[in-house]
């Protein structure tokens, strides 16, 4: 019973076969039941097509389905013996870069495709900066198609040594870069072995997603807990402070800091829904109780008093910019960061990332719909925070429209972008 | 009375939980007026389960709603009062029967009331001025339902537009919604039928007697097996027959089917969907084989 969950996103180039890729992990595994197989075998009928379009099972609104592309992200579930897949399928059309941001946000892991015919694209290489960026800890390369190119190995080899060499530039480490030579259209490689690739003594890509481990730098920060909401009963005078341990470890004993306002104190009670314990985790629900009245809100950050974040009003960042309007310097909005929303002003935008040439680009005047680029923020309540590089959950952050309350940006503590322009530059498409 | 944790804390249900009951918590954070959708079934079973756990010592801060058909199993109904009983929740009941006797809402030709329950849904939203509403709805059920936002926003007219939807990005969830507008809140996204099961079994959660095989008198329509009662009974070439069947779903009787079936521990039951060919709305539901985009077409008009 004891089967573990992967959280996955992947990301193509438009046409390398994505969605024929995630329709036959889902069917090769028996993730597809009989009525949505009949639903995609008539539809194939309908279009006139031999063989069942895997495809079709991943195709998700009617919109998408009229116009043959996806937009938004998709998530979609399947299980073997050894695990459970949580998988963030995401667009491939280069204005849609953020939706891969977002599935890319809470990824384990990340399967890139690319067609064998083109090797690594610019479009490769950005969602390679995306990853590195946002610091999913592996990332495999499907190597899609291969039945195009006569299932030859050196193209196959040369794409993938391009793509590691262009991950460990990024600061990847080489085991934690993956390449796989298949044909999601006929099946070779992603769930059984291909008898059509001797020279390959490589996993299939399934058996490489069922047996990877994460390896995540892991948040050394110290004890870190937003305080999600206060839990008061008056018969009994309890106070308990609700929240999810994000980062190191909490113990009865611990002495504590309640940030911004600084008020320390000490843990009395770890509570947990299955009643106290000894100690609490990082990802693990949680209820403290105090040894002092100390006031605190939802809002509040309680961190180990011996190692705090630093609590800042003006703060440098990256952002990946969500909305039709362009973000300028002088903009008021929004900033969520843990369970704290607060206001802020956009003081400079010093840097933008170039997408197309994989280069920073200094003193934009604005950042458009889904540019990304390092913004100076100045914020009305001082912020405990650190870097995200450091830890995600206290280094991301939200940017929201106050009127209309849309999520403007998703924003990274610290100087996250330098990462994205040290692969090198691009080639054409 | 200490116990150590860690050994949950590495398996995959563990790591849906602490995600739910993030996100409840964020619920009950974030919004002045938060309901949860409660029908006596096993989602929202668990949900109501999630949200005790979330707030234990005190009791979860939200108000249960429950719109009935009127088509509902009498179980379920027990079943339903006696778990608010035990929790001491509050619950507050909307009945189509009264849309329909006011004649805000019609009876349809095919006697079918679950897309009856919209109007009811959206009326209750607005008179109770529920800020928040959680529901049980997962990604895995169905295919517009895979692109849902676990913080969705329904416009003034309770509206879903999967065009404008927000991103969602780590577990910053935005409630942010202007003041005619609402939330819909789904915790157990990436939960599957599987995984709710496996919870039912470790937490030991009581269900209703019906999702477990026992005997019933039922009628074939469509190809599903369903229980006469107010809602109608077999065509006149059609017969009640004598079947041992349990139910993957348990929704409004008119058009929730049985399935047949010998499982009768949740031991069995996750045995047998591990094994199932079908998904639960396709053996189950009559409402979501009306065409390919049925439920999209529903939850845009503001369904659960």
């Amino acid at each position: 019973m004891a089967s573990d969950l992967l959280r996955l996103v992947t990301a193509g180039s438009v046409d390398d076969g994505k969605s024929t890729l995630v329709g036959r992990l889902l069917y090769d595994t028996k993730s597809v039941l009989s009525d949505q197989l009949d639903a995609v075998l008539r539809s194939s009928a309908e279009r006139g097509l031999a063989d069942p379009d895997l495809s079709l099972l991943v195709d998700g609104l009617r919109a998408e389905r009229e116009q043959g592309i996806t937009i938004d992200v998709a998530y979609r579930y399947f299980a073997t013996s050894r695990r459970t897949f949580v998988l963030a399928d995401t667009p491939g059309h280069v204005q849609y870069l953020c939706n891969t941001v977002t599935g890319a946000s809470t990824a384990d892991h990340a399967v890139l495709l690319t067609d064998a015919r083109k090797g690594v694209l610019p479009q490769t290489r950005r969602h390679l900066a995306v990853m590195a960026m946002l610091g999913v800890p592996g990332i495999t390369l499907a190597v899609n198609k291969l039945d195009l190119v006569d299932f030859d190995r050196g193209t196959f080899e040369s794409t993938r040594d391009e793509f590691v060499a262009h991950a460990t530039s990024l600061g990847y480490r080489e085991e934690q870069v993956t390449a796989v030579p298949l044909s999601a259209l006929a099946g070779d490689n992603v769930v059984a072995a291909s008898d059509r690739t001797p020279w390959y003594d490589g996993p299939t890509l399934l058996e490489h997603l069922e047996t990877v481990v994460p390896d995540r730098r892991g948040c050394d920060v110290g004890f870190r807990m937003p305080v999600q909401y206060v839990l008061r009963d008056g018969a009994t005078d309890y106070r308990g402070y609700a929240g999810q341990v994000v980062a190191g470890e909490v113990s009865p004993g611990d002495p504590v800091v309640v940030l911004p306002d600084g008020a320390t104190t000490t843990v009395v009670e770890v509570g947990t829904p299955d009643g106290p314990v000894d100690r609490a985790r990082e990802g693990e629900p949680v209820t403290l109780v105090l040894a002092d009245e100390v006031d605190i809100t939802r809002g509040d950050l309680i961190a180990s008093a011996d190692r705090r974040p630093r609590v800042d009003d003006e703060l440098d960042a990256t952002v990946c910019w969500l909305a039709d309007e362009p973000l300028r310097p002088g903009a008021r909005v929004l900033l969520k960061h843990g369970t704290r929303t607060t206001t802020c002003r956009v003081l400079d935008l010093p840097t933008r990332f170039d997408e197309q040439e994989l280069a920073l680009e200094d003193g934009p005047q604005e950042l458009s719909l889904n540019e990304i680029g390092r913004v100076r923020l100045q914020v009305a309540d001082p912020l405990p925070a650190d870097d995200y590089a450091d830890c995600v959950a206290t280094g991301a952050f939200l940017l929201i429209e106050p009127n209309d309350g849309n999520t403007l940006a998703a924003g990274l503590l610290g100087d996250a972008l330098s990462v994205m322009a040290s692969g090198g530059g691009a080639r054409d498409d | 009375m200490s116990a150590p944790t860690t050994e949950r804390a590495a398996t995959g249900v563990a790591v849906l939980e602490a995600e739910a009951i993030h996100i409840l918590r964020e619920v009950a954070g974030e919004f002045d007026r938060p309901a949860l959708l409660f029908s006596g079934g096993k989602d929202s079973t668990v949900l109501v389960h999630l949200a005790v756990r979330a707030f234990a010592p005190v009791p979860p801060p939200f108000t249960l709603l429950h719109v009935d058909t009127g088509h509902n199993f009498p179980e379920v109904l027990r079943f339903r009062d006696e778990l608010v009983e035990r929790y001491g929740l509050r619950l507050h009941v909307a009945e189509v029967q009264d849309w329909i006797d006011r004649g805000a809402v019609r009876e349809r030709p095919d006697g079918l009331r679950n897309p009856l329950q919209t109007v009811p849904l959206l009326d209750s939203i607005s008179e109770q001025r529920y800020d928040a509403v959680i529901g049980g709805g997962r990604r895995d059920e169905e295919r517009s339902r895979a692109k849902e936002r676990v913080f969705s926003v329904r416009d003034a007219f309770g509206r879903w537009d999967p065009r404008r939807q927000r991103v969602e990005l780590w577990n910053l969830y935005n409630g942010a919604h202007k003041p005619d507008e609402h939330v819909r809140v789904f915790p157990i996204s990436n939960w599957t039928e599987l995984d709710v099961w496996r919870y039912v079994a470790e937490r030991g959660i009581e269900l209703p007697s019906l999702y477990f095989a026992h005997r019933r008198q039922v009628y074939q329509r469509d190809g599903m097996w369903l229980t006469p009662g107010p809602w109608g009974g077999p065509d006149d070439d059609g017969e009640l027959v004598e079947k041992v069947v349990r139910y993957r779903t348990v929704g409004d009787g008119s058009c929730t089917g049985a399935v047949e079936s010998d499982a009768a521990t949740v031991e069995d039951i996750i045995d047998e969907i591990r094994t199932s060919r079908l998904t639960e709305r396709g053996a189950s539901r009559a409402d979501d084989r009306i065409s390919e985009a049925a439920m999209e077409d529903r939850k845009r008009e503001g369904y659960f």
